[in-house]
């Protein structure tokens, strides 16, 4: 048996969250003062997701940056590893918001994309 | 000189939306003057995700929240000038008009006649120089916005070992940021007892990332001739003062200040505008008209907003209320009430209500001085208590409305005064 304490963002009272598992399951979710607290806790301890956004480098745009997101949210452990797979990607402009930087990011099945509007130089 | 009806000074989200509200409302003639190279404002650097909630219904970037409203001025044909940089708006003598007074590096200086002028300047950070932090004057001390800028616009690292002061919304997202680009960021250090920032940014942004807060802690020291080379925090006691014997050395290359936001109104002042010291922005009433006939201000420049959804909806009314203005002159000596925030309110915008012109439901936003567990936002007329509305949490971090209704304002003929504070539940 195992407990976390997790800090809730459901809304701006964070009440402190105390999370029981036993064999990677949650057995008890404590301190949570809505079910709002218990639902973000059993997520955030079995599944925690976020939207991962980042900047590539453009050539031939009027901005040598364009910013990018995951287009939807990936396994919170594939952060670093979303970051690293776009490290050295530039692409050419011009770009527009929801052009594929990078499919599949990171083996995560989710697509990078653009979400910013680069025009040609 | 050139006439336009409306000017707008600021291309970010305020001048944005109040540009197409105006259009929208009758006005065709609208200029928008914005000292950047693009349109957009500090919104194009909030690279991050959580824009538009409200508004959209989805979670936008800053920069798609931006290319939303852009796409509605370009579409409505609202002419703009950018890289200009308004440098004076003054009243005209035998007229109602503004002259505004702009230049930039095609058209040189010049001026504009208008009838209507919508401030929408934003606003800026809090500097060094007025923070009063000790230490000597290196290279590597940042303001959270301008490193934002510099990574994310630019493309730029302004550093490698990072201390970051103020908890800030933009001092946590550019703990996260800088992170993700290969920097180490040692420590947030906070003057005050709670964070300034979204809950929401203290998990995903430090939690996430195992960034240690310290919470009533600053910066004593900084050393470093040509280049930050360390920074000592301390613990601070009630009094805010550092508690010797509590302090700690943090080797690091850069300092990030996210140390609070200032409306920027230098304009507003050289056309004589009332400022509230208490937001540092303009005085308003419920049509966001400042104390001169036929100025207007929305968005940062009026109050500090954490959502930009609200500074949309905003800029909505000042557009909206510009082009009436526009259309039928200045409005009608009218009965204003004014609104007193007490107990734990530290203002209200708008400041004043004239209740025979308001709209039939008026937003009215504030922010509280200290966090608060368990209360209610108590709204009296006169001495009449009109509505107690519970809140389980309440902090100076988060803006909080009430909604008062134009019908229920005209129950009450005699009224004087508004007031709304913070009670126990």
């Amino acid at each position: 048996m195992n407990t976390r304490e997790l800090t809730c963002i459901g809304c701006p009272l964070g009440c402190t969250v105390t999370v029981t598992m036993e064999n990677g399951e949650v057995t008890a979710v404590t301190g949570n003062t809505c079910p709002k607290g218990d639902a973000y806790a059993r997520k955030e301890v079995t599944n925690p997701t976020r939207i991962v956004t980042s900047t590539v480098r453009v050539t031939g745009g009027v901005a040598p940056m364009v910013n990018v997101k995951t287009a939807s949210d990936i396994p919170k452990d594939k952060i670093f590893d979303c970051v690293e797979a776009i490290k050295d990607i530039v692409v050419a402009a011009p770009v527009k918001i929801g052009d594929v930087v990078l499919s599949d990011v990171a083996g995560t099945g989710v697509d990078m994309v653009a979400a910013r509007n680069i025009a040609v130089k | 000189m050139k006439n336009y009806d409306i000017v707008i000074v600021g291309g970010g989200p305020a001048g944005l939306a109040a540009a197409v509200s105006a259009r929208d409302h009758g006005t065709d003639s609208i200029l928008i003057i914005e000292r950047d190279k693009e349109l957009g404002g500090i919104l194009n650097q909030c690279i991050h995700n959580g824009f538009g909630l409200h508004t959209f219904k989805e979670e936008l970037t800053g920069p798609e929240y931006a290319s939303r409203f852009i796409d509605q001025v370009l579409d409505r044909g609202i002419e703009y000038k950018l890289n200009t940089m308004v440098m004076d708006i003054s009243t005209m003598e035998g007229s109602s008009d503004k002259k505004v007074t702009a230049m930039n590096r095609t058209d040189g200086m010049f001026e504009i006649q208008a009838k209507a002028v919508i401030l929408a300047m934003g606003c800026r950070e809090r500097s060094r120089g007025a923070l009063n932090i000790p230490g000597y004057r290196p290279a590597g001390i940042f303001s959270a916005g301008t490193a934002q800028r510099l990574v994310n616009m630019e493309g730029y690292m302004p550093g490698r070992e990072v201390v970051i002061l103020g908890s800030g919304d933009i001092g946590l997202i550019m703990a996260r940021r800088m992170t993700l680009e290969g920097a180490k960021v040692k420590v947030v250090a906070e003057l005050m007892p709670y964070s300034g920032g979204l809950k929401r940014n203290i998990v995903q942004c430090l939690d996430d990332f195992d960034i240690p807060l310290k919470l009533s802690h600053t910066v004593i020291d900084i050393e470093g001739k040509e280049r930050v080379e360390a920074v000592t925090i301390a613990e601070v006691g009630p009094d805010r003062k550092p508690i010797p014997g509590t302090e700690e050395r943090y080797t690091c290359d850069t300092l990030l200040l996210s140390c609070g936001l200032i409306p920027e109104n230098e304009l507003s002042k050289s056309v004589g505008v009332e400022i509230n010291p208490v937001t540092s922005g303009p005085v308003v009433n419920d049509s966001l008209e400042t104390s001169i006939d036929g100025v207007f201000a929305c968005g940062n420049v009026l109050h500090v907003h954490d959502l930009v959804d609200y500074v949309s909806q905003e800029a909505i009314t000042a557009g909206k209320n510009a082009a009436a203005y526009v259309k039928n002159g200045a409005a009608a000596d009218a009965k204003a009430v004014e609104i007193l925030p007490v107990d734990g309110v530290r203002y209200t915008v708008p400041k004043f209500i004239r209740p025979t012109e308001m709209d039939d439901n008026l937003t009215v936003r504030f922010r509280v001085g200290d966090v608060y567990k368990n209360c209610a936002i108590a709204t009296y007329f006169n001495d009449t208590l009109i509505s107690k509305r519970k809140r389980p949490v309440m902090a100076p971090g988060e803006m909080e409305q009430v909604i008062l209704s134009k019908s229920k304002l005209n129950e009450f003929p005699d009224l004087e005064k508004i007031t709304i504070r913070i009670e126990q539940a």
